[in-house]
């Protein structure tokens, strides 16, 4: 990455660093994965053209830009239409019928980023007739990926890639049909947004705000530790309603958490989950 | 060359064209006691599924797997970066998975993993680099060997494709340049009956 060789940092001095972020943004990437962050650090150290990390660390407590791209640099997550197309066919095929039963469905995109999975999300259940009934809500804890996503404007090269994974997850309809394409963008349909609430959560420091049939949170916990996710787990259990479901990305799990019992299976491949009906005495 | 083979706790391999023949040759030579974890990073297409690796296990005596989040690198074990995600090693020795963007138009990127793994294993770590066509791997073991580590390449002769060997040489300058026959012989040789690992 950057020419600063990564030796130079230490644990510790990365920890107060992140202690200094906290105390003055309120963003709290303690608990993040550690070789990630620093990773993420580095190549910043090297786009600002900063030599050391104690220097930036005195200069960012009254340095809100530089604040600001630090943590745009924590919060990046290259993500695509349908990423995965197994899981939105496996989606459709264990999670639709169960949705179908539900009058009103409210929906969770917890970590939404630039918005393209969240309207996949809305592509498919339009397509299942669902969506005049559902509220998705999309959060994500970055202003600017929240604005992303609700312009809902992409690359136009990139919508040949996303109408193949389209087609792999089961589309049934022409891909194009759902953008238009004004010089190199393509802009999501407005019909596709009108479910769709915005807002800012922060899974680290925010809690319960609805209670929901459905949540989904890919590939957001693959940057955190252990007492971190756990802690998000918790947060999934109070915020789905009795048999809600969960839906985590291909490489996470709920095995081996301290909610796994809490959940039934119905697709270990896909990690989609069903909370289970707690009986209580 | 005088080499404390007792020390090393951990080995790190890239490849990219031409990678999984190199792989597979070496990988099949490794007992099932092998004392050290091997983490490997192969370029492959992100839409491949994961049963070159089941097929690699099947016919390896060693116990090969994907990394998976959070798990404890252990010797014995050979790991492989899961297709699509970047492969990162935590200073405690756990695996941790990114979606973050290419790197060397790659991902996983054997940079990635060599840089981490410097961090958790400083000196302790032996860098491999193997047939590729391009340039990933080569800042990743200079890194590992101005922390002491040590560095191996596969000769760019008997490469399929000598490109990642030939910039991994010009970069870090090795310790030794050698065959896929002679890393193994190396390895075997120096690690499986030392005494005292991990």
């Amino acid at each position: 990455m950057g020419p600063i060789s990564n030796q130079y940092i230490s644990d510790q001095e990365i920890e107060q660093f992140l202690e200094i972020i906290f105390n003055h943004y309120g963003y709290d990437f303690r608990e993040y994965s550690r070789a990630h962050i620093k990773r993420r650090i580095l190549h910043w150290l090297h786009l600002q053209d900063i030599p050391t990390l104690q220097a930036a660390q005195e200069q960012i407590p009254q340095d809100i830009p530089l604040a600001t791209a630090l943590i745009r640099q924590f919060s990046i997550c290259v993500t695509e239409m349908f990423r995965d197309p197994q899981f939105y066919l496996k989606f459709r095929q264990v999670a639709i019928p169960l949705l179908r039963t539900i009058p009103f469905i409210r929906i969770w995109n917890a970590g939404c980023a630039s918005g393209e999975e969240v309207y996949s999300l809305a592509i498919l259940l339009k397509e299942e007739g669902l969506y005049s009934r559902c509220r998705i809500y999309a959060t994500d804890f970055n202003e600017m990926n929240l604005a992303l996503a609700r312009d809902g404007i992409y690359k136009n090269e990139r919508m040949r890639e996303y109408s193949i994974n389209y087609r792999l997850s089961g589309g049934k309809e022409d891909f194009s049909t759902y953008y238009y394409s004004q010089y190199k963008a393509a802009i999501m349909h407005q019909n596709l947004k009108q479910n769709i609430v915005w807002a800012n959560h922060n899974l680290v420091t925010d809690w319960v705000f609805n209670e929901f049939d459905l949540i989904i949170c890919r590939n957001v916990m693959i940057y955190f530790t252990r007492p971190l996710r756990d802690k998000v787990f918790n947060l999934f259990v109070a915020s789905l309603s009795p048999q809600g479901i969960l839906c985590l990305g291909t490489k996470e799990s709920l095995k081996f958490t301290l909610v796994q019992d809490q959940f039934s299976i119905l697709s270990e491949s896909e990690k989609i989950y069903k909370r289970k009906l707690m009986h209580h005495s | 060359m005088n080499i404390t083979w007792t020390k090393y706790q951990a080995i790190v391999m890239g490849a990219s064209a031409g990678g999984l023949k190199a792989i597979r040759q070496l990988v099949y030579a490794l007992p099932a006691s092998f004392p050290l974890p091997v983490i490997i990073v192969q370029h492959i297409a992100t839409d491949s599924s994961l049963r070159w690796i089941t097929s690699i296990n099947n016919q390896a005596i060693i116990h090969v797997k994907e990394a998976n989040i959070g798990e404890k690198a252990q010797g014995g074990i050979v790991y492989f970066a899961p297709p699509g995600y970047h492969l990162l090693v935590e200073t405690n020795c756990t695996f941790t998975l990114t979606l973050d963007e290419r790197v060397n138009y790659a991902r996983p990127s054997i940079d990635v993993l060599f840089e981490t793994a410097t961090d958790a294993w400083k000196h302790k770590l032996i860098g491999i680099v193997l047939t590729g066509s391009n340039q990933d791997g080569a800042y990743g073991l200079s890194l590992i060997k101005e922390a002491g580590g040590l560095a191996i390449v596969q000769k760019p002769e008997e490469a399929e494709s000598p490109e990642m060997p030939q910039a991994a040489i010009r970069r870090a300058n090795p310790h030794w340049i050698l065959s896929i026959q002679e890393i193994t012989d190396l390895l075997i040789t120096n690690l499986v009956s030392s005494p005292t690992v991990n």
